[in-house]
């Protein structure tokens, strides 16, 4: 039997200023259906949806409400039509209750009765199998709850059509398996569902077709059924991709660098850190799993010496010479002993680089102490920034144009480069794949496994679990602060480790905080 | 006994005056826009219901004073409102930074109230000060009987009009933010105006209603002053500090316009408690002078440590907002 066509969007163009976000794409959606909407970093999937939520408007085109020709000027109008979308980056009030979140905006009575605004999210609630608080505050949420808050949000407002945008990106997989139970809920119920998403598993599990957007063009919709990764990820790509990500085996492996008892504890009192421990090795990547927000930051910025430690020590084993305790050191203090650590932490632009100065500039930071005169020596940076131009490939319109402008894979490269060039004995990275497409992606475990070939301890922090699994040779957990497992990633499965991001014993609103 | 209860008349006759700021500034600080114009306001408000009713008393052989009180009030609402609307284009539709735009304010405000008291003398004859006592009667005009209770009824009920409708208008404005939709939907513009135009809200419309009808609140104060506190005359600078103790009010009673009502009558009680202690000298004074900022300070520090995210300033105060930023 044929479903009725919810949503269908005709030859829709939309551009900024000389970028063209979307040109010409034909996308439909059918009732009791859920949709995926794939494709890389940059390929137009977020804008297409903004359009249909009211937030862009199309330059070109038709969208269709059930074979009626409409225009969504505002998000209002978008919520008339029954359309409803759960952004990336949550849109709730912290300081109000889940109920009076939802109720926000909403027409009726001047009186607000949230009695009944209660009473209604609990009936939707106990309909597709949310499990919520009501009078819960935003700020004490995590990260699914505020999801859930979202999706009711727009439940609430009556709407058919659900638009969830990159839904699973924070989400571990058991919630991740909740979220989907809820939307094949939705789905038997009738709802036209669209999730936009880049990860591959996650369509082949869900959804009954598929639309792939590259460059703002869509390539083509496929039914879920016939596809593979593979063939998924070449219509996305738009080319061959070996997806296989090597695994060296250790070299004589080699202490580099031992945690023990890492304590941390935050300005408001909160142990965001509680005895860590472990030993990275040199010739191994050592992987760091666990939901976003469960101490990933502090560890690395305790390691660098951007982070006050309350507890524990840091010992660093260089190739040659005795250890050296580096507990409680600053940045510059380690630096200063000589021991080549580098760190690319999460935040590119905020910690890693400086937006508005050009490549040669970013290189700079690292160096300027070195050498004698008074005034600063850019001939070798110079030099540097180029070389990793040419080898990374990064696209730029020249060493001298600022960071800032540069793509997010570009200033990755840029500053993964930096770091490397230092031939560092010990190599932290947080998150270096997010928000990369797939061939930058590639570039950067390229990069990785070169180190950890050349003898580095490579210590990185992960989001996606398949990525960890396949790239690191040791994986450790962390849960609230705690470490609660360290697993072999040649043998561990997926499960295992999630299980291991929630094991909590009663800690988990402390590990949450921040 | 009796300088106590003449203590606590003094005292609430210093506070209503902030109160109103208060209560004007808590309303437009819940849309996000920190209006630091109010002691500009608040001039404006009070020289504009004194030329109003000035004119209207030399232009009738014989004022009536109810007249004069509507046509005060009406002038010092609306010249107040007008100083909220300058803020609301300067800050809402051309995104200027809200701390200058506000300082500006208060300094175009108490000069224009200094100009205008100025002028006001000129016209009068250039002869000492000007004075609209009729219209002043009406709103130093008491409760009868009730106000001739002693203690109770001179605690409670010797003050003018005014008096009662700054704590009316504080009580609404708690009803009206914690009851209504509306009142939701102001204080989520103010604490994410992105997720609020994301429910659909106007943000712009609340925004510039929200800190219009503050400042024209806000301007009822001066009033108040003018009129009722100093029975219708005008000095220049009369005010002194009261205007920034109307924004210290805000911080102290946390953005919650019940607890102003109360705080208000702290701080007026604060602000003239050396005229009460035996003694001082005039440095002493001053510093007894500084006891409503340093309470405030304290709250702050105690705010700060009790951590609670209810207590704490809207989040998207002072932060222009436009769409496409995001």
């Amino acid at each position: 039997m044929e479903k009725k066509i919810a949503v269908e969007m005709r030859g829709v163009t939309k551009r900024f200023g000389s970028v063209i976000a979307n040109e010409n794409v034909c996308l439909d959606v059918r009732r009791g259906e859920i949709l995926s909407v794939l494709g890389e970093n940059g390929s137009g999937k977020t804008t297409l949806m903004n359009m249909l939520s009211g937030i862009y408007f199309p330059d070109e085109g038709q969208i269709f409400i059930e074979d009626r020709p409409v225009t969504i000027r505002s998000p209002r109008d978008a919520f008339e039509l029954g359309i409803g979308m759960i952004h990336q980056h949550f849109k709730l009030v912290d300081v109000f209750t889940a109920a009076e979140n939802i109720a926000l905006g909403l027409p009726g009575p001047m009186r607000l009765s949230l009695n009944e605004v209660r009473r209604k999210i609990m009936d939707l609630a106990n309909k597709y199998g949310f499990e919520i608080d009501v009078n819960q505050k935003v700020y004490d949420m995590s990260v699914s709850q505020k999801q859930t808050v979202e999706i009711l949000k727009v439940l609430y407002r009556g709407a058919k059509i659900l638009i969830l945008d990159e839904p699973t990106a924070v989400l571990t997989p058991q919630e991740t398996e909740r979220l989907f139970r809820i939307l094949r809920n939705m789905r038997e119920d009738g709802k036209a569902i669209v999730i936009i998403t880049h990860k591959l598993a996650e369509v082949l599990a869900l959804s009954d077709r598929v639309s792939v957007l590259r460059k703002g063009h869509s390539v083509g919709t496929v039914q879920t059924a016939g596809a593979t990764v593979q063939s998924l990820t070449e219509l996305m790509v738009g080319k061959r991709v070996t997806l296989d990500i090597e695994r060296p085996d250790p070299v004589r492996p080699e202490r580099r660098l031992d945690v023990k008892d890492l304590t941390c504890v935050n300005a408001e009192g909160i142990t965001t850190l509680d005895h860590a421990a472990f030993t990275a090795r040199s010739g191994e990547i050592l992987g760091i799993a666990g939901v976003a927000g469960s101490g990933q930051k502090e560890l690395l910025e305790a390691i660098a010496g951007l982070q006050p430690t309350t507890e524990g020590s840091v010992t660093f084993y260089p190739k040659q010479g005795d250890p050296v305790d580096t507990t409680h050191m600053n940045a510059g203090a380690i630096d200063k002993l000589g021991i080549r650590l580098a760190f690319v932490p999460e935040d590119r632009l905020g910690m890693g680089l400086v937006g508005s100065m050009d490549i040669t500039e970013n290189m700079m930071l690292r160096t300027y102490r070195e050498g004698h005169s008074f005034l600063t020596d850019k001939r070798g940076p110079r030099k540097l920034a180029e070389r990793i131009v040419q080898q990374l490939e990064v696209v730029t319109s020249g060493v001298s144009s600022p960071v800032r402008r540069m793509s997010g894979g570009n200033v990755q490269k840029v500053l993964v480069g930096r770091e490397i060039a230092s031939a560092p004995s010990v190599l932290m990275v947080a998150y270096p794949v997010r928000g990369l497409d797939i061939n930058s992606s590639y570039t950067i475990y390229h990069l990785l496994n070169e180190q950890k070939v050349k003898g580095s301890a490579v210590i990185c922090v992960g989001e996606d679990l398949d990525v960890l699994l396949a790239l690191c040779d040791r994986i450790m957990v962390l849960c609230a602060g705690k470490v609660t497992g360290i697993v072999d990633a040649r043998t561990a499965t997926k499960e295992e480790i999630g299980l291991l991001m929630t094991h909590t014993e009663g800690v988990i609103e402390e590990g949450e905080a921040g | 006994m009796g300088t106590i209860l003449i203590f606590i008349q003094n005292a609430i006759a210093q506070g209503i005056g902030i109160l109103y700021g208060a209560t004007g500034e808590i309303l437009t600080e819940k849309s996000g826009n920190l209006n630091l114009g109010v002691p500009g306001m608040m001039y404006m408000g009070g020289i504009a219901g004194l030329i109003g009713a000035f004119l209207y008393e030399n232009a009738v052989a014989e004022p009536v004073a109810a007249v004069g009180m509507l046509i005060s009030l009406l002038c010092a609402f609306a010249c107040a409102t007008l100083g909220g609307l300058i803020y609301s284009v300067l800050t809402i539709s051309l995104r200027a930074n809200q701390n200058v735009t506000g300082l500006a304010l208060t300094t175009f405000g108490v000069g224009f109230g200094n100009f205008f008291g100025g002028s006001l003398s000129r016209l009068a004859g250039g002869v000492g000060q000007i004075s609209v006592a009729t219209t002043a009667s009406a709103y130093r005009a008491t409760i009868p009987i009730l106000g001739e209770i002693p203690v109770v009824g001179e605690v409670l009920f010797s003050y003018g009009f005014l008096t009662y409708l700054s704590i009316a208008a504080a009580l609404a404005l708690s009803y009206f933010l914690n009851k209504t939709r509306q009142g939701l939907n102001l204080r989520a513009v103010g604490e994410n105006p992105g997720t609020a135009d994301a429910a659909g809200i106007d943000v712009t419309r609340y925004k510039y209603l929200a800190t219009c009808l503050g400042g024209g609140i806000a301007g009822l104060g001066g009033l108040y002053f003018v009129m009722e506190y100093s029975g219708g005359t005008w000095t220049n600078n009369g005010f002194g500090d009261r205007g920034w103790l109307a924004v210290a009010l805000v911080i102290f009673a946390q953005w919650k316009p019940v607890k102003a009502i109360w705080g208000s009558i702290l701080f007026g009680g604060l602000y003239i408690l050396y005229l009460y202690i035996a003694g001082l000298g005039r440095s002493m004074q001053e510093i007894f002078k500084m006891l409503p900022y340093v309470v405030t300070i304290v709250v702050l520090v105690l705010a700060s440590l009790r951590k609670r995210r209810e207590n704490q300033p809207p989040q998207g105060l002072g932060v222009a907002y436009f769409r496409e930023d995001r």
